[in-house]
C-alpha cells in the first residue's frame, strides 16, 4: 500500500489487561482513514477510553499489559523508543480530555503552555511560538485572544478552557486528534458550539480523529463512522447512518430504543436493556452481551462471528442475518 | 393511594403541594484578598407551584440556580427572602416545623456514592431515617428490606452490603429506597439519573414512574437533559441566571417554546439524525456569571431577539396560554419590543 492510501490508524487485535486480571480491552480492531472521524461509543467500563489511551501509549506501563499491533502514520507505536514516543505525542497525535482544568498546567499561562509545546516540537523562536499560539487562539475563536494568552486556566470559563485545550492540541499540527469525552462536562448550549468547532477544524485541517463519547447524539454530530463498544470489544461498526438508522447488533438496537424522547406517550415506560454490564474480570464465554440479550440462544456461548450486512458495516453477533455462513470467531478486517 | 386520600393532606387536591413565592438567595463572596464583597445572585425572585401528584421539571444550565432552588426548598440552606409553603403551611413555621416537613419531603442527589454513608450497610442506611423518627429498629429493618425488593435489589443479596460494593445504578436505587423509607409526599430528584449510563438510566426512569403511581408521590425533577424531562415531567420550568424564564405544560414548553432561551436550549440538543446535523450553534458564548448578571432581561446579551429595550426593562413572568407563562418582552402585549403583540384593545 502506498502511504497515501494506507489508513492513518490501524489497530489490530488490541488487548489491554490491568493488574488483577481485568481485561478492559479484549481484541479490538480499528481503522481510521486520513481525514476521517471515528466515534467510539460505549458505556462506562466498555474499554473505549483505554483503547484511546493505548494509541498514545498513555496506559500506565507498570500496571497494564498491552498486546496487539498499533500503527499510526506509518509508525509502530508499540515499538517506539522513549525519545521517539515523546516526539510522536503532540506532533503526530494529540489528545484532548473531558476536564481541561486537570489537563492544563495551573501555574503557567495558556500562551506559555502552547508556545512551549511548539518550541519543543519545532525548535522555533520564542516570538514565532507565541505568534503560533495567538493564531491558534484566533482559530478556535477565543474572544480577545491577545489578552487571553496571558490568562491562567482557572481564569477562564469551561467553554473557553475547552477551546484553549483544543488550541494547545492542534498547535503542532498533528495528523490525528484523540478526544476523550471532550464535551461531556459542558452545558448544552456550549457543548454544541464545541462540537461544531471540532467538526470545522477537523475539515479545514484535514485531520483524522477518534472521538470517545457515551453520547450517541454527540457522535452523530461529528463522526463519519461510529464504533460501538461493549465489554472491551467492538460489537458494531459502520457509517453514522448505518449504525443509527439500521443498527444490527442487539446492544446497539437496545441503546437506541432505551433513549427517552418526546415521541413517547405520557405514562409510557421506556424499553430497557435488563441487567448491567459484566464484570470484566469474569467475562462470560462467547458473546459478553448474551446474558442481557433478548435474542440470545445456545449459539451465543461461542464467540460471535463478524457479519457484514452492508459494505463498511460490521456486527459481531450470531443473530444478525448471515451469521451462520460467516467464519466463526474470526474478526474480519474492516471493510 | 391517591394524594386526596392521604390523611396528611390539608388543602385538598386543588391546593398546590408546594408554593414558592418571591424566593431569593444571594451568596456573598470575597473578591480577591480585599474586603470588597460581591454577591452571587443564585436565586433571584422566583415563583412557582408544584401541584399534588405531578412531576415538575426544572431545566437550565450550570449557574441558573436550579440546584439552589432544590436546596432552599428542602431547608438545607436558609433563604434570604420569600415564602416557601408546603400544602399551605410555611416550611419551618409554627404549623410545620422543619422536622415534620422533612418526613414528608425527601431528596435524591446526583452523586450516588457521596450521598451514602460508606461505613453503613445498605439496610442500615435505609432504616436510619425511620429509626431517627421513632420506628422500632426491627420494623425499620423489615421495611428497609421490603423497599429494597421494591426498587429491584434482592434483599438477601444486597441488604448487608456496603455502598462501594454496588454499581452506580444499584446505589441510586438504594438512594431512592432511602428517600421512600419515610413515606414522603414530595421527592426532589436533583440530577438523579444524570450520572448513570444510558441503559441504566432508562431502568431507573421506569422505576421512578412506577413508584410515583404506587406511592402517590409528587416529584420535583431537576435535570439538564431535555429528552428525559420531556419523558418524565408533566410541567417544566426553565431557569436562567436565577430566574424562571418560562413555565408551563411539558408539551407546550418543549414542543412550542415561547422564550428564546428555551428555544435555544432545545436547538442545542444533538440531532441524532446523520442527515440533519446541526449547522450553526444556536447561542454563542458561555452562560454569564451570576455574580454580575446583565441588566434588564438577563438573557438579552445572548438573545437573537435582543433590542435596546431588553437591556432596560426586566420582564416579569406573564401568562401567554393555559398555565403557560413566559418572561420575555417580545411576548408581552404592549411592551416596547418590536415583536411584542399588541394589547387587545389596540388590536380591536
Amino acid at each position: 500500500m502506498s502511504p497515501e492510501t494506507e489508513p492513518l490508524v490501524k489497530v489490530e487485535n488490541l488487548a489491554v489487561a490491568f493488574r488483577g486480571g481485568v481485561r478492559a480491552v479484549d481484541g479490538v480492531d480499528l481503522t481510521v482513514r486520513r481525514g476521517e472521524v471515528v466515534a467510539l461509543i460505549g458505556e462506562s467500563g466498555s474499554g473505549k477510553s483505554v483503547t484511546l489511551r493505548a494509541i498514545m501509549r498513555l496506559n500506565p506501563e507498570r500496571t497494564s499489559r498491552v498486546e496487539g499491533r498499533i500503527r499510526v502514520a506509518g509508525q509502530d507505536v508499540m515499538a517506539l523508543p522513549k525519545r521517539a514516543l515523546a516526539d510522536f505525542r503532540g506532533r503526530t497525535v494529540a489528545m484532548i480530555f473531558q476536564e481541561p482544568l486537570l489537563a492544563l498546567d495551573p501555574v503557567y499561562t495558556l500562551g506559555r503552555q502552547i508556545a512551549e509545546a511548539v518550541r519543543r516540537h519545532e525548535g522555533v523562536s520564542e516570538a514565532e511560538a507565541r505568534a503560533r499560539a495567538l493564531a491558534m487562539f484566533e482559530r478556535v475563536r477565543i474572544p480577545s485572544p491577545e489578552r487571553r494568552l496571558d490568562a491562567y486556566p482557572h481564569e477562564m470559563s469551561g467553554g473557553m478552557r475547552q477551546r484553549a485545550m483544543i488550541a494547545l492540541a492542534l498547535a503542532c499540527r498533528p495528523q490525528l486528534l484523540l478526544a476523550d469525552e471532550p464535551t461531556t462536562a459542558l452545558d448544552a448550549t456550549v457543548q454544541i458550539q464545541i462540537l461544531l468547532l471540532l467538526r470545522e477544524l477537523q475539515r479545514e485541517l484535514g485531520l483524522s480523529a477518534i472521538f470517545v463519547t457515551h453520547d450517541l447524539g454527540a457522535a452523530v454530530e461529528v463522526a463519519d463512522r461510529i464504533a460501538v463498544m461493549y465489554a472491551g470489544r467492538i460489537v458494531e461498526e459502520g457509517s453514522a447512518r448505518q449504525v443509527v438508522l439500521s443498527p444490527q447488533h442487539p446492544y446497539t438496537v437496545g441503546l437506541l430504543k432505551s433513549r427517552a424522547d418526546g415521541a413517547l406517550a405520557k405514562g409510557a415506560r421506556l424499553v430497557t436493556i435488563p441487567g448491567s454490564p459484566p464484570d470484566l474480570a469474569r467475562r462470560p464465554p462467547g458473546c459478553a452481551f448474551a446474558p442481557r440479550c433478548p435474542l440470545a440462544d445456545e449459539a451465543c456461548r461461542r464467540d460471535p462471528p463478524v457479519v457484514s450486512p452492508a459494505p463498511g458495516h460490521r456486527a459481531a453477533c450470531w443473530r444478525v442475518p448471515g451469521a451462520d455462513a460467516a467464519e466463526p470467531a474470526q474478526r474480519a478486517d474492516a471493510a | 393511594m391517591t394524594p386526596a386520600l392521604d390523611p396528611r393532606d390539608r388543602g385538598g387536591p386543588g391546593q398546590p403541594l408546594v408554593s414558592v413565592r418571591g424566593l431569593v438567595k444571594h451568596f456573598p463572596i470575597k473578591k480577591g484578598l480585599g474586603r470588597a464583597r460581591a454577591v452571587v445572585q443564585a436565586v433571584d425572585g422566583i415563583d412557582f407551584d408544584i401541584l399534588k401528584g405531578e412531576t415538575l421539571g426544572v431545566v437550565g444550565e450550570s449557574g441558573c440556580g436550579k440546584s439552589t432552588t432544590a436546596r432552599l426548598l428542602m431547608g438545607l440552606i436558609p433563604h434570604d427572602r420569600g415564602d416557601l409553603l408546603f400544602d399551605g403551611e410555611a416550611i419551618g413555621g409554627r404549623d410545620l416545623p422543619l422536622r415534620d416537613f422533612r418526613r414528608q419531603a425527601q431528596m435524591v442527589f446526583q452523586d450516588s456514592y457521596s450521598s451514602l454513608n460508606p461505613r453503613m450497610t445498605i439496610e442500615a442506611s435505609i432504616s436510619f431515617g425511620p429509626r431517627v423518627h421513632g420506628t422500632p429498629a426491627r420494623r425499620a429493618i423489615e421495611e428497609a428490606r421490603a423497599l429494597l425488593a421494591r426498587v429491584g435489589l434482592e434483599p438477601a443479596r444486597f441488604a448487608g452490603r456496603y455502598p462501594h460494593e454496588l454499581s452506580g445504578g444499584q446505589r441510586q436505587r438504594v438512594n431512592i429506597a432511602r428517600a421512600l423509607a419515610l413515606n414522603p409526599r414530595l421527592v426532589v430528584l436533583d440530577e438523579a439519573v444524570s450520572a448513570l449510563d444510558k441503559s441504566v438510566e432508562a431502568q431507573v426512569l421506569n422505576l421512578l414512574l412506577d413508584l410515583k403511581e404506587e406511592f402517590g408521590l409528587t416529584y420535583l425533577f431537576i435535570s439538564h437533559d431535555l429528552n428525559v424531562v420531556r419523558f418524565i415531567c408533566d410541567r417544566v420550568a426553565v431557569m436562567y441566571l436565577g430566574r424562571v424564564v418560562e413555565i408551563g405544560p411539558a408539551e407546550a414548553v418543549l414542543g412550542a417554546p415561547a422564550h428564546p432561551y428555551t428555544a435555544a436550549l432545545l436547538a442545542s440538543m444533538p440531532s441524532l439524525d446523520p442527515d440533519r446535523r446541526t449547522e450553526e450553534p444556536p447561542l454563542a458564548g458561555d452562560p454569564p456569571n451570576p455574580i454580575d448578571p446583565p441588566s434588564g432581561c438577563r438573557f438579552h446579551p445572548r438573545c437573537a431577539w435582543g433590542e435596546p429595550v431588553c437591556a432596560k426593562e426586566d420582564p416579569a413572568l406573564a401568562d401567554i396560554g393555559p398555565h403557560h407563562a413566559v418572561a420575555c418582552l417580545a411576548r408581552q402585549p404592549g411592551a416596547a419590543h418590536s415583536r411584542a403583540p399588541l394589547l387587545e384593545r389596540e388590536a380591536a
